[in-house]
């Protein structure tokens, strides 16, 4: 709502959590362009472009994308803007759905541009509107950042006046501020320089950053969500809310120090405005008592603070763990299943849903670093093994990881001759953020018909010879396809096709379930050891094997919940037994 | 009840709690309150525990329930209540689903699900209202309407008059759903009330 009545004309992003609902939201919105991007430095870049021909653009990415990002980041600080320019990063402190927790105000203060971070959703909409304005008026792009205890939270909002950008659409031509070769770039970064002197003018300024009176005995310095917390931990304080946490307020701070009798500066990750407000030579408190991992909350805040001021809890209870697993029927699941059972393959893995075949039962995957990371390591790792590595090393990626960076490494692969498996887990949809379309969907992002990407073509024309598309449903011929691959002695694709279950037209599809015919489990734990949350193991005692007719020595047999089950006949096709079969029949 | 309050939802990711989360939170707002709620997305939702936290009153700021502070706990899986037992007070209230989910470790048989897990709660002298939201909602028509059987469930411990749910569900839930819908609420509100 924010972007839009800020004027927002083209927006770009790649799904991220937490920041994928932002686009989803703006989508919703007439007069927007908005589209998925393959990765975070495509989205930036369409943004960009949508600046220089003067209106308002924003680009939408998770704290790991600015990372994708970050090549576009750098540059267009100098260049700076026509239409107003705002770059969402949805940081995620705690690391609820992310490989690191990486603190992205460092970026504002490497790339040289401003950083303006809301600490709830009215504040978001408010400062985001704000942002398109200091983008304009100082010929800057404008970081965001919000945190996972921001962008998931929903608070209320009040429709407000619509903006419009002071630039004006059209084609304009200033090579000077827009062509960054050397001499050009010389001359942009004096310029950087001085926006970032009138910047810090705007941060000694009320427009985002200001004093809570309240008592001076202890003054707090904060930002973001972590405000919140100390606004409810303690509530009679007085507080310096910095809004705008780069540039910093250096006059702001030094009177506010000198107005309390101990400043505590609270901040969620790294010291950032710690070190930044030592570096002025202000004595304060900060992660010496604040910690440096993981989201804060009230009650960390407060007993940091004061130790003394800890409630007396009921102790946890000791549960089993409940990790988050593939869902039942879930495609990937005859991938990882297959690769578990080749104990000598190394399996390079990559980020989505997928990477969930890492637990167990199935501990299929070796390696996650980073999107598009698979078919990269793996070839690292073949190019070092040489002759032990030959048959042993597959990487996994998504259909999105693979549109995302993944084409690049295979690129690589194919160009420097890798010797190994890329297994492209297609399940048409970009699942693991709330089932997003990309670029091999055949939909856009308000899930109209679109151009899709042929991704057998797109291997085949990057050079790939063998590539083979599989039904991963179907165990036995994904075990041929994947050991037919491993023989061969070039670079080799294997393509497992099959839609992702929570799909609307998979998930609310007539169910079809298969049900458990007991008395003839032999309890080989076959099915079970797909790990399919449809799928249960009861143990039982000899007594109990012989009393439900079994022989004595059965451990136990497996059942089937069949509201759980949506068909996919893996469990059927690996029962030998004729004990899974469809239901009714 | 107090005018503020925290209620704590917690179950295993693809139970309908984001929208049992959202339809209190709605019927918070429309009785005038400030209400913030905080849910986690993504990985964690793929059958792994989740919780989503909503707080309300006359200002609001953490989005996040402290330890110790929450006074309505609503689990969708029986044994995901006891997991948030240090979130819990004297007086909170907790309305469970009996419903059993297996996590993988006992699915495969390595671990049973523990016996008697709401005792733990209970025996603390906290209030348990068990609930059996799945066969409810089976009788009213359609077994994904559970989260709603607990919301109706729950709806006795707020302060908001039945109309303002209906209302809700009757703009909040898509056309088709919103029977059923009410016919759990109403279900679930028996129980309580």
């Amino acid at each position: 709502m924010a972007a839009y009545e800020a004027g927002v004309k083209v927006a770009s992003g790649y799904p991220g959590t937490p920041s994928t609902e932002i686009m989803e939201n703006l989508s919703k919105y007439e007069g927007v362009y908005t589209e998925w991007a393959p990765n975070e430095k495509v989205g930036l870049e369409v943004a960009i472009g949508a600046s220089f021909a003067g209106v308002r653009s924003f680009a939408t990415m998770k704290h790991v994308g600015v990372n994708v990002a970050a090549d576009p980041l750098f540059t267009v600080s100098y260049t700076g803007v026509r239409g107003g320019l705002v770059i969402i990063t949805a940081d995620d402190p705690e690391m609820h759905s992310s490989q690191n927790e990486q603190d992205n105000r460092n970026y504002a203060y490497a790339a040289k541009l401003p950083m303006i971070e809301p600490s709830e959703p009215a504040e978001a909409k408010k400062f985001l509107k704000a942002s398109y304005e200091l983008s304009e008026e100082y010929d800057t792009p404008v970081l965001f950042r919000i945190t996972t205890r921001v962008a998931h939270v929903k608070g209320v909002l009040h429709k407000g006046e619509m903006m419009e950008s002071s630039a004006t659409c059209g084609i304009e031509k200033a090579p000077a501020k827009i062509v960054m070769l050397p001499g050009n770039a010389r001359n942009r970064r004096k310029v950087v320089e001085e926006r970032m002197g009138k910047l810090r003018e705007v941060a000694e300024s009320d427009t985002f950053n200001m004093v809570e009176p309240g008592d001076t005995k202890r003054g707090f310095i904060t930002g973001g969500v972590a405000y919140l917390y100390v606004k409810e931990a303690f509530p009679e304080a007085t507080v310096l809310k910095l809004g705008m946490t780069w540039p910093l307020p250096e006059k702001k701070i030094k009177e506010f120090a000198a107005s309390v009798d101990e400043l505590f500066v609270v901040e969620e990750l790294d010291p950032f405005l710690e070190h930044h407000i030592k570096a002025m030579g202000v004595a304060c408190h900060g992660k010496d008592l604040i910690p440096s991992q993981g989201e804060l909350n009230t009650s960390i805040v407060r007993t940091a603070i004061d130790p003394d001021s800890a409630l007396k809890l009921f102790a946890p209870a000791d549960l089993p763990m409940r990790p988050p697993n593939m869902c039942a029927g879930c495609p990937h699941r005859g991938v990882f299943f297959n690769l578990s059972k080749m104990k000598d393959v190394f399996v390079s893995g990559d980020i989505g849903c997928y990477t969930l075949g890492f637990l167990p039962p199935l501990s299929a995957m070796d390696s996650c670093v980073c999107m598009g990371a698979s078919v990269t390591i793996a070839h690292g790792m073949a190019k070092a093994l040489r002759e032990k590595g030959k048959g042993k090393i597959v990487s996994v990626i998504g259909d999105s990881t693979f549109c995302h960076t993944g084409i690049n490494g295979l690129m690589n692969s194919v160009y420097n001759d890798s010797k190994t498996v890329l297994v492209i887990l297609d399940n048409r949809i970009t699942a693991m953020t709330g089932q997003q379309n990309n670029p091999a969907s055949g939909c856009n992002i308000k899930g109209e018909a679109a151009n899709a990407i042929d991704l057998e073509a797109l291997c085949k024309a990057v050079g790939v010879k063998h590539v083979e598309t599989v039904n991963p449903h179907d165990i036995a011929a994904c075990k041929k396809a994947l050991k037919a691959a491993l023989e061969i002695d070039e670079m080799a694709v294997v393509i497992s096709r099959a839609p992702c279950v929570l799909l609307p037209e998979i998930k609310n599809a007539a169910p079809n379930p298969y049900n458990t015919r007991t008395e003839n489990c032999v309890g080989c734990r076959s099915c079970v050891n797909l790990g399919c949350p449809a799928i249960s193991w009861t143990n039982m005692t000899p007594e109990e094997a012989v009393a439900k007719g079994y022989k004595e020595k059965q451990k136990g047999f497996a059942v089937i919940n069949e509201v759980q089950c949506n068909g996919c006949g893996q469990c059927a096709s690996l029962c030998k037994f004729e004990a899974i079969n469809r239901k009714g029949e | 009840m107090a005018a503020t309050g925290n209620i704590l939802f917690s179950g295993v990711g693809g139970q309908g709690i984001l929208l049992a989360s959202e339809v209190t939170a709605y019927a918070l707002l429309a009785a005038g309150y400030d209400a913030k709620k905080s849910e986690v997305h993504g990985m964690a939702q793929r059958g792994g525990s989740v919780t989503a936290q909503l707080r309300y009153g006359d200002k609001v700021y953490s989005p996040l329930i402290e330890p110790g502070k929450a006074d309505i706990l609503i689990s969708f899986e029986m044994m995901e209540a006891t997991r948030y037992l240090p979130y819990l007070h004297k007086e909170s209230k907790v309305i469970v689903n009996t419903q059993q989910i297996k996590p993988p470790s006992v699915a495969m048989g390595q671990i049973p699900y523990p016996d008697d897990v709401l005792d733990a709660i209970s025996s603390q002298g906290i209030q348990v209202v068990a609930v059996d939201a799945f066969d409810i909602a089976k009788d009213a028509g359609e077994v994904k309407a559970a989260n709603i059987v607990m919301v109706g469930a729950m709806s006795a411990f707020l302060p908001m008059e039945v109309a303002v749910y209906e209302s809700i569900i009757n703009t909040r839930i898509p056309e088709r759903f919103r029977e059923v819908n009410l016919k759990a609420f109403a279900a679930g509100r028996a129980i309580t009330a």
